[in-house]
């Protein structure tokens, strides 16, 4: 099972310089599992210590930004299309 | 440096003014690797606020979208402070995620002058940069 995913340009020092990679998992935390154990350190830039999707970073699938569907409990399917973003963000505090 | 268009660096203004006292964002999109901003993108502060700004999760989605289907980068990422200096704030620094870009900051807090500066932030570390207005 086949799933690609977009890999923002600071995360691709971890890809080789690669726009996207292929992976699998039936959620999206099996998936990211999945993609560190080929791109190691690349889980440690989206989860947080305790579990949690890192706040800066958005992860969507299919053009859903997880957060609105389950977050890491996110089901996923063969031939689904996972995009990761940077948030882009700040302020004067 | 940034090399900015007077055009450009007009319309960053402009918007940073137009939306005072909240924060204004967006960004300057140009070709993949040219440096060259040349595509002015005013984006919504999803955070509507005066000390925080953030880009709406779909028009981030979508605008990425957009940069790759004309493989366009962010050259400039742009925000604006209202009452204080132009310079990045440690959320500015913790967010900062686009190496190849120029975050320009605007600070809105005098009536009469804008100060506009452009920073370099890569791993945390900030480094101001010439602006050169074209």
């Amino acid at each position: 099972m086949a799933i690609e995913v977009k890999i923002p340009t600071i995360l691709r020092t971890y890809t080789g310089g690669a726009k996207s990679v292929d992976a699998k998992g039936d959620t999206l935390s099996a998936l990211i599992d999945d993609l560190d154990a080929n791109h190691a350190g690349l889980k440690g830039r989206l989860i947080t210590e305790d579990g949690n999707l890192h706040r800066f970073v958005n992860i969507y699938v299919n053009d859903e930004d997880v957060r609105f569907t389950g977050s890491l409990e996110t089901a996923l399917s063969d031939g689904d299309a996972v995009t990761i973003l940077p948030a882009v963000a700040g302020g004067s505090r | 440096m940034l090399r900015i268009d007077r055009e450009i660096y007009d319309e960053i203004v402009a918007h940073a003014r137009r939306d005072h006292p909240d924060e204004a964002c967006g960004i300057v999109a140009g070709s993949e690797g040219s440096d060259r901003p040349t595509r002015f993108v005013p984006m919504l502060n999803a955070a509507r606020s005066p000390t925080f700004y953030e880009f709406d999760s779909a028009d981030l989605l979508a605008l990425y979208k957009e940069l790759d289907a004309n493989e366009e980068e962010p050259v400039v990422v742009y925000h604006s402070h209202t009452a204080t200096e132009a310079y990045p704030s440690r959320t500015d620094i913790s967010y900062a995620s686009e190496p190849n870009a120029h975050y320009v900051l605007v600070s809105t807090r005098e009536e009469q002058s804008t100060e506009f500066r452009s920073f370099r932030i890569v791993d945390g570390v900030v480094t101001e940069e010439p602006v050169e207005i074209l």
